[in-house]
């Protein structure tokens, strides 16, 4: 049932449970891997001709169709790494060191597993593939909760995160870790990016109520929001708590048609801002006029699958995305036809984060020379590359985050087909969007452990 | 049977089951299970189910909010290692203290119904519990994040030690349970689980248990000869809740970290599964039970389609896309089906579970011999 | 006071909801004693019932998708849109209240195959047994749902009548401010008129006689000479009918996805144990009742001196209410008490 085995540490933690069980006495540290010989590390592929990656994606419950296009990038990942393919994104990847001949030269095997989108499960799951197959970086995500639990696990098991989906601000804030890092854009950058075209598209002086989820990341977009759009004299006129996968929102949804709020904030994400959205639009809201303005609603984060979900009530909302498939710059051009052509229908914006930590992490490898996970972070740190979907991008070695242009989206008013859900409103560039590191305070901690 | 030979029989079955569950890491080999932190799985499950099977098994209350307990567990363990100490000794005796006083009041609340209305108490006592945890409460829990050691946690035992960087790891008197990679952590929580399965074999034998059973089998008769009930069976829930506590507690000893999500109603239905499909009353049942689903959990949910290519590659091509096709569905991110349909089958034709068909297949080569 | 009236509205169209889940629910407790967890995975069914015509009507055929040019990308046109041009997109606009022909047949047949398939090998066995095979069926029908139809959920229009806002103050004359969506207004009336339905059949037929009287005293009605068993089976398929539309009729207010019926069983399992456990009207009461309440319980005004109460409310009335009255508000006695 065990496919990837072979490397050192599974072997010496054979010998070392064998003499365990057998002495039952204090163990000698021999047994510890990364505690051996100065210099070495947890899974160490030595001399093995392969390295393996895991993919710890949500497969069961509500995100599962989203793990699923992140399995997808991840596949399309190892491919190109292992030279097979046209390559995507690794013929527009600035700077570029991959050779195609897997990283460095080791042939790139992968294992998968089901986060459940639970921390536990995630936890026990990113476990198996560090203790178990032995990988030496894993990646993947769909949520903050999960994201910030396997992270705080990279951290102590000394193995490389390279989340996937995640948008929290407290992934790379406060509880940001040195071993991991996150490509995708936050809370904060919606909130920056949204708020300018929201004055330029709905005025100022408008009254918003805040329908949030009522959890840790719904809290911190509400937050960004309220403050980014501070400035354009937007005023909270209420903003209330609702509880996660309420299913039905209507209770939440009365109160506000009669508060003098005239826009609706929806910090909802997945199944509960497919509810929320289509419950809002039954209630009429978008058809009223208050305050001698049109009723506006905004959905800060957007998906394509969320889109989907929504089916039409999607239509002219505004929100943010941090990528869509069709962007015209070569990178994402390369890679939407790479994957187009792999599987028949374009990249989600979860895909496409998946798909470039993956490269970045290889190609932070072949830079420092080393799989030693030290040297690797401390190439990835500071980095700044390009050609990969968002313009030239900075990986802020202070917070692990990356700095990149948002994309401002609005649900289409007339899809082509069943994809093209979403059309870019404006693409917003990352000076915009740039933060201070110590606005959300946080510790990475020591990069040996 | 008599007494003195049911007591050997007993600590002969507690010696081979700790052997059992010491050797893990070795008979695991061949199975791919034999990492730390499944094996940890396994044994504080195990606990889990034990203590569960207390109150269903011997007393037959069907309780589907047991999952709370665990997650109340953690989360006072987790508190323990960030105000007080990193040792697990005092951040475990609190966990099960608290757990055990929240299993009182919840109890109390509780048993006074029987039957189905016991089981929908409890549901929505543990599905209110979650909701609490999830947002109401974040302050305590940290809400969706879940409780977290962060580096500026007073810790304030521990300040006389001289700390390195980073986050210091939960210890047993100064060995940190993450040593001999991670088996330390296994072992306590092996011996625990020993100690856990030996009282709870004390207890299936004393009067107390014999008790309970009576509960179990006819409560009208057990009031009607004058004797009051409810004392016994909260005292059965308060124990099986110390026991879930207990698990939380060492989940959180080996992993510092609390979520809501280990409080869902799911996560006791699956509890109930573990129980019955090792076979509920029975002393080992409820442990190979949990190992099962465990194992399910961890290792069928990693088998992806290439893994399954492999594994059929000797057929011919185009059988291999059938068979994986059809596997496929039942493997992987189909684990869930796999365990629902296993689940039903015992249930249906094995309702003692797992111990049932080992005595089914026992029975049936011992009686053999007396044949010829 | 529009602000209650709302409430109220919202709670009504809710506890439609909630009802005619608990009736189905408890018609089986009644006349069964069978504890069915799977009862949510009926719920979930019959929704996607409507979301199996949608896709049957919107069977299309593949076009290039000129606009894309970066790899080879179809759009779906449907047939009927082919063929009948508006008319046929009108028809598919209809095809969540053209699923109710759908899904009676299907629904019978799934209910009739579950008890007789399954649940009647469990009358004779502890309720324990009954919750654990049905949860353990709840699981397996979600997940072969899952595997058909994806994680997603599914959202169904509604026909261009029946969708926007109704001027509800209007109609009585409370002025301007209170409007409410067509479709949650035809939810309600669809499900008064199918408790209405059940009640009649219950009521004036023969059978429903029987049924009533198997319910109260299943032997001496045995005992009688009557096959109660085999009307019991058609009362399973009777509630699973019921539940399934609820399910239907459902999918324009929340886009169904596998686990909608996980996420209605607790809540109806707490309806049911509130009004009553084998207690229709009871079921029907408590159904409204709660639906009312949570609606009350997540105004902001309530909200701002308990914060947190809406999320934990339908658990503290169940906890209240059972620990106040134990045969909930209108149960009998010595029902599900062993």
């Amino acid at each position: 049932m065990t496919k990837k085995t072979s490397d050192v540490s599974r072997r010496s933690f054979v010998k070392g449970s064998a003499a365990a069980t057998a002495a039952g006495i204090a163990a000698p540290s021999i047994f510890v891997p990364h505690a051996t010989a100065a210099g070495a590390f947890r899974n160490d592929p030595g001399s093995s001709k392969t390295v393996t990656l895991g993919f710890n994606v949500p497969q069961s419950g509500p995100y599962a169709d989203e793990g699923a296009d992140e399995l997808r990038a991840f596949r399309l990942a190892v491919k190109h790494l292992n030279g097979e393919g046209d390559g995507g994104m690794m013929q527009t990847m600035q700077p570029m060191n991959l050779k195609g001949n897997g990283i460095l030269g080791k042939k790139v095997e992968y294992v998968t597993g089901d986060t459940q989108t639970k921390s536990d499960a995630a936890r026990a799951s990113a476990k198996r593939m560090i203790e178990k197959d032995g990988v030496i970086m894993f990646s993947g995500g769909s949520s903050s909760g999960v994201a910030i639990a396997v992270q705080s696990l990279a951290q102590e098991m000394g193995t490389v995160f390279m989340a996937g989906l995640t948008h929290s601000n407290d992934t790379t804030g406060k509880d940001r870790r040195r071993y991991g890092f996150r490509h995708f854009f936050n809370a904060h950058m919606s909130g920056a990016a949204l708020a300018p075209v929201l004055e330029a598209e709905y005025g100022r002086d408008r009254q918003v109520y805040h329908l949030t989820a009522d959890y840790t990341w719904g809290w911190s977009q509400e937050q960004s929001i309220t403050e980014a759009t501070a400035g354009s004299g937007w005023q909270t006129v209420n903003a209330v708590k609702t509880p996660v996968g309420a299913g039905d929102f209507s209770q939440y949804i009365t109160p506000i048609l009669n508060s003098g709020a005239d826009v609706l904030v929806l910090n909802h994400y997945g199944k509960d801002m497919v509810n929320s959205l289509t419950q809002a639009i039954q209630f009429g809201l978008r058809d009223k006029q208050v305050n001698g303005k049109d009723f506006q609603i905004v959905v800060p984060l957007f998906s394509r699958l969320m889109a989907q979900g929504a089916g039409e009530n999607i239509k002219g909302i505004l929100g943010s995305t941090a990528w869509n498939w069709k962007l015209q710059d070569e990178g994402s051009k390369a890679f939407v036809k790479a994957f187009g052509q792999e599987y028949g229908f374009p990249p989600s914006q979860a895909a496409h984060t998946c798909y470039v930590q993956t490269l970045l992490y290889a190609d932070a490898c072949e830079r420092a020379g080393t799989f030693n996970p030290e040297q690797v972070i401390r190439a990835l740190e500071d980095h700044t590359f390009d050609g990969m979907g968002n313009g030239e991008t900075l990986y802020r070695g202070e917070d692990h985050q990356c700095f990149k242009d948002v994309l401002v989206v609005r649900g289409n008013q007339n899809p082509s087909s069943q994809f093209d859900l979403l059309e870019v409103q404006d693409v917003v560039p990352r000076a915009k969007v740039e933060y201070s590191a110590d606005l959300y305070p946080g510790e990475l901690g020591p990069y040996k452990v | 049977m008599n007494t003195v030979a049911t007591k050997k029989k007993d600590n002969l079955m507690v010696l081979i089951f700790a052997a059992v569950v010491l050797s893990m890491p070795v008979w695991l080999q061949p199975f791919g299970a034999a990492y730390p932190d499944l094996m940890q799985k396994f044994v504080i499950f195990g606990l889990f189910a034990v203590g569960f099977n207390i109150l269903f098994g011997q007393t037959g209350y069907l309780s589907f909010g047991h999952a709370a307990f665990i997650g109340v567990g953690s989360y006072a363990t987790v508190w323990v290692f960030k105000l007080y100490t990193m040792n697990i000794v005092p951040a475990i005796l609190f966990g099960v203290l608290v757990s055990g006083v929240f299993a009182l009041v919840i109890g109390f609340i509780c048993l006074r119904r029987t039957g189905i209305y016991f089981s929908i108490l409890t549901l929505a006592l543990a599905q209110m519990s979650y909701n609490l945890a999830y947002s109401v409460l974040t302050p305590i829990t940290n809400g969706e994040t879940g409780l977290q050691l962060s580096l500026d946690d007073p810790r304030a035992w521990d300040a006389a030690q001289v700390q390195g960087e980073g986050i210091p790891a939960t210890n047993f008197f100064g060995m940190e349970m993450s040593a001999w990679d991670g088996l330390f952590g296994f072992y306590v929580c092996a011996a625990v689980l020993i100690l856990g399965f030996y009282i709870s074999v004390r207890i299936t034998r004393s009067s107390f248990g014999s008790m309970l059973r009576g509960i179990k089998t006819n409560q009208q008769r057990m009031t009607y000869t004058g004797l009051n009930t409810r004392p016994y069976a909260l005292s059965a829930f308060v124990i099986s809740g110390m026991y879930a506590g207990l698990a939380g507690s060492l989940m959180a000893a080996v992993d510092p970290l609390a979520g809501a999500e280990r409080m869902q109603w799911t996560a006791s239905g699956e509890v109930v599964l573990m129980t019955i499909l090792g076979g509920v009353g029975t002393l080992i049942g409820p442990v190979l039970g949990a190992a099962v689903i465990k194992y399910f959990e961890n290792i069928f949910s990693a088998i992806n389609t290439s893994v399954l290519a492999d594994f059929y590659s000797f057929l011919p091509d185009g059988l291999i896309d059938i068979f994986v096709g059809v596997s496929a569905l039942f493997v992987g991110k189909g684990w869930h089906l796999t365990l629902g349909l296993m689940f039903m089958l015992v249930v249906i034709f094995l309702p003692g579970g797992i111990m049932e068909g080992i005595d089914r297949i026992k029975n049936r080569f011992a009686k053999k011999p007396q044949q010829d | 006071m529009d602000a209650i009236l709302l409430q109220i509205l919202n709670g009504l169209d809710k506890g439609g909801a909630y009802a005619l889940i608990a009736l189905g629910l408890t018609l089986i407790f009644g006349t069964l004693g069978v504890v069915n967890f799977a009862h949510g995975a009926l719920f979930m069914l019959g929704a996607f019932c409507a979301v199996s015509l949608n896709k049957m009507m919107t069977a299309s055929v593949k076009v290039k998708d000129e606009s894309v040019t970066f790899f080879e990308a179809f759009k779906e046109v449907p047939y009927l849109e082919l063929w009948l041009g508006e008319t046929g997109t009108t028809l598919i606009s209809w095809s969540v209240p053209l699923s109710i022909l759908l899904a009676i047949p299907v629904m019978l047949f799934i209910g009739l195959a579950m008890e007789r398939g399954l649940i009647r090998h469990f009358y004779r066995r502890p309720h324990a047994d009954q919750i654990l095979v049905t949860f353990g069926l709840a699981i397996v029908l979600q997940e072969i749902v899952k595997a058909s139809f994806g994680a997603n959920p599914h959202p169904q229009a509604v026909p261009e009548m029946f969708s926007g806002t109704a001027n509800v103050g209007a109609l009585f004359g409370l002025g301007d401010n209170i409007v409410y969506p067509i479709w949650r207004l035809v939810y309600f009336f669809f499900s008064m008129s199918i408790i209405g339905m059940v009640f009649a059949f219950l009521q004036f037929t023969t059978f429903g006689m029987v049924v009533r009287a198997g319910m109260a005293d299943r032997e001496t009605v045995q005992l009688l000479g009557i096959n109660i068993t085999k009307r019991f089976s058609i009362v399973f398929g009777l509630a699973a009918v019921v539940s399934g539309l609820a399910g239907l009729m459902y999918t324009p207010i929340l886009p169904p996805d596998y686990h909608i019926g996980m996420d209605f069983l607790v809540l109806s399992f707490v309806v049911v144990v509130v009004g009553g456990m084998g207690s229709l009207p009871g079921a029907v009461l408590a159904g409204f009742l709660l639906g009312i309440l949570q609606s009350f319980a997540s105004m902001n005004e309530v909200k701002s001196v308990l914060p947190g109460i809406d999320q934990i409310i339908i658990y503290l009335i169940a906890m209240v209410v059972l620990l106040v009255r134990p045969r909930g508000l209108l149960g009998r006695k010595g029902v599900m008490e062993d």
